[in-house]
């Protein structure tokens, strides 16, 4: 230290005009550590995104042939549930029935359905105020007072569209993003 | 940094003196938790529970790290097997060691929450030792985080949706929330990537917890501790030295409190947790009632509070809600205006300060059962109760209250003048002739 503060000293008397050459190097040598400790720290933050793998689950085919209207499935994508549900005349008409402008999150039947294949209801099985699975998909499971979807976590209540009508959530159920391969055949992601 | 009659650290042996030249860690002990640190002689029960938080961090980390030479971070049902296979019943000792630590944590809150509200009762927070209380919060926010992590290891049921819910805290803040949870996450929903980082991590923070606590009773040792009268110590026949009085006193509380641990450990240990944690994670199926663990559920009902959208989505309020409960509290050493510390020479306060414990409380049951519409509107109640007791309340209680006449002393308070009589020989004879002292301090 006392050597370090002599030196200084020196310095400064032998340069006199105000700007120090041990400035200019303490301030190169602390950016230069500063900027290289900033970079350092990227591998350790980048780490934890998805990796490789979690990625190349990235897509699924999921065969429809077997349900019919009335029905649905609930098929895993990225590790989480997707609602695939065969709309019923009946609930496709309930849904258009609804007032647009009364919903929290507004949308049609027709934005959240591919054209012409209203009846497929295709949604990620996770409610959008906490991340748990709605009731509703499975046969005999709560549907809650709109018929579409229940969670019962904290008590969401989503219609024969998805959309959320009652409870906490802000939003309606997802829609992922898909496409029909064949009539029988649904693309996720 | 201590009081001017602390006794001195003196070197006994040879080997004493030697080491105290080189590195005198002898003397840091004795002037921290020895003879050399002088404690306020009144100090009643609710002073035991900061070391016992002590005790129980430590339990914490010794049945932690031996279950960890057992346990595998896996979500392809390795972490389930090993902790309900492996260590419950084939690990030697595993069921005790796991039981242990389970309950461990609840006992490490139960003591942290009467630490805490012994604080709040008796001011402890206040000036001069406001940073004593801020690290403290800092623990307790630590304690939260290894407390959840932990939770979510065994890859049950709760776990996983616990995990999902509390991350899913994050996909409320607009445009960066949910880039966030899948950071947090390591993928678009909790799975290997989930339960490999929360073991690494749950696996740090109680080292990391440790050293804050040194930083805590560091930052206590400087003004030295409060005490249930409030009143600032004056001189030497206020306090008695650490060693042996509050040694003897924690340690047989110690043994009393572990007593309690041991009975619910052994006879009870599942009783503060949930059974659905028995069932293997399902990221297919919710559970029909996720609920945190017991010591969350206050802060769980605030969350649930908000149903309405205002401005801002409900489910933002909700989470902006339940951080600001605890951050609040940082603000509590600004927020209680009157310049008395304890709570027992405060007549207004004091009533307060009783109905904020059956705030929290109700606000506890609000949030650890399922929402039924009477529940939610209690636990509206209480959020509402909640935020009004310190932003408003303690502001102007502190201004209109007349406070109780204080002690001129801690040991007027307690002794009665006879103090010659009731100290220990030991001490009575060493210390100087009560008139003096008196005119001393006059």
């Amino acid at each position: 230290m006392a050597t370090q503060a002599e030196s200084a000293t020196l310095d400064h008397q032998h340069h006199g005009d105000g700007v120090r050459r041990r400035d200019f190097l303490n301030v190169a040598a602390v950016s230069f550590a500063g900027v290289g400790g900033v970079i350092a720290i990227a591998p350790l933050i980048v780490q934890m995104s998805p990796s490789a793998d979690v990625l190349a689950m990235a897509s699924i085919e999921v065969d429809i042939s077997k349900v019919v209207p009335g029905q649905g499935i609930k098929v895993a994508w990225r590790k989480q549930p997707v609602f695939v549900r065969n709309l019923m005349p009946k609930e496709i008409a309930e849904a258009n029935a609804v007032d647009i402008s009364s919903l929290r999150d507004p949308q049609t039947l027709a934005q959240r359905t591919k054209p012409g294949k209203q009846n497929w209801l295709i949604t990620m099985g996770v409610c959008t105020h906490l991340g748990c699975v709605p009731l509703g998909i499975s046969e005999g499971e709560n549907r809650g007072p709109y018929g579409g979807y229940f969670c019962p976590c904290h008590g969401s209540m989503y219609d024969t569209a998805a959309r959320i009508r009652q409870g906490p959530a802000p939003l309606n159920l997802q829609v992922p993003d898909y496409s029909f391969k064949s009539p029988t055949v649904v693309q996720i992601g | 940094m201590s009081f001017s009659w602390a006794k001195p650290y003196e070197p006994k042996s040879a080997l004493a003196r030697w080491m105290d030249d080189r590195m005198p860690l002898p003397r840091l002990v004795y002037g921290a938790i020895g003879g050399g640190y002088p404690v306020p002689r009144n100090l009643n029960y609710f002073w035991n529970f900061g070391v016992l938080a002590g005790i129980f961090l430590t339990i914490q980390i010794v049945t932690g790290i031996v279950l960890a030479m057992h346990f595998m971070a896996s979500a392809d049902g390795g972490a389930f097997n090993t902790v309900n296979q492996l260590i419950m019943r084939d690990v030697n000792a595993g069921w005790l060691l796991r039981y242990a630590h389970m309950n461990g944590a609840s006992f490490f809150f139960i003591v942290t929450y009467i630490h805490i509200f012994r604080g709040l009762y008796y001011g402890s927070y206040k000036a001069p030792r406001e940073l004593v209380w801020m690290l403290g919060l800092v623990i307790y926010l630590l304690m939260m985080a290894t407390a959840f992590m932990g939770y979510v290891l065994p890859w049950g049921q709760m776990s996983y949706w616990g995990a999902q819910v509390i991350t899913g805290f994050f996909s409320a803040f607009p445009l960066v929330g949910e880039p966030i949870r899948v950071w947090l996450l390591g993928g678009y929903a909790p799975d290997q990537a989930t339960v490999t980082r929360f073991f690494s991590l749950h696996y740090l923070l109680p080292f990391v917890i440790f050293g804050v606590v040194i930083l805590h009773i560091w930052a206590l040792h400087i003004p030295g501790s409060s005490n249930p009268t409030g009143v600032d110590v004056k001189n030497e026949r206020d306090t008695l030295p650490f060693h042996p009085f509050y040694t003897a006193k924690d340690g047989w509380f110690a043994g009393a409190f572990l007593t309690l641990f041991v009975i619910v450990t052994y006879f009870a240990p599942d009783y503060l947790g949930h059974p659905d944690n028995y069932i293997p994670a399902n990221p297919l199926s919710t559970p029909a009632h996720i609920v945190p663990e017991w010591y969350f559920w206050p802060f769980y009902a605030i969350l649930k509070s908000f149903t309405v959208n205002f401005v801002l989505p409900a489910k933002l309020w909700g989470v902006l809600a339940m951080f600001s409960s605890i951050l609040l509290l940082f603000l509590l050493p600004w927020l209680d205006t009157s310049p008395v510390r304890s709570g027992n020479y405060r007549p207004i306060f004091k009533r307060f300060f009783w109905l904020l414990v059956i705030d929290v409380a109700l606000l506890g049951w609000a949030g650890g059962f399922a929402p039924t519409p009477m529940r939610v509107a209690v636990g509206q109640a209480a959020t509402i109760y909640y935020f009004l007791h310190f932003l408003v309340i303690l502001p102007i209680v502190g201004r209109i209250e007349t406070p109780l006449p204080l002690p001129d002393s801690i040991s007027s308070s307690v002794l009665h003048g006879e103090d010659a009589e009731s100290a220990p020989a030991a001490i009575a004879s060493k210390r100087p002739p009560r008139a003096k002292t008196v005119t001393a301090a006059n």
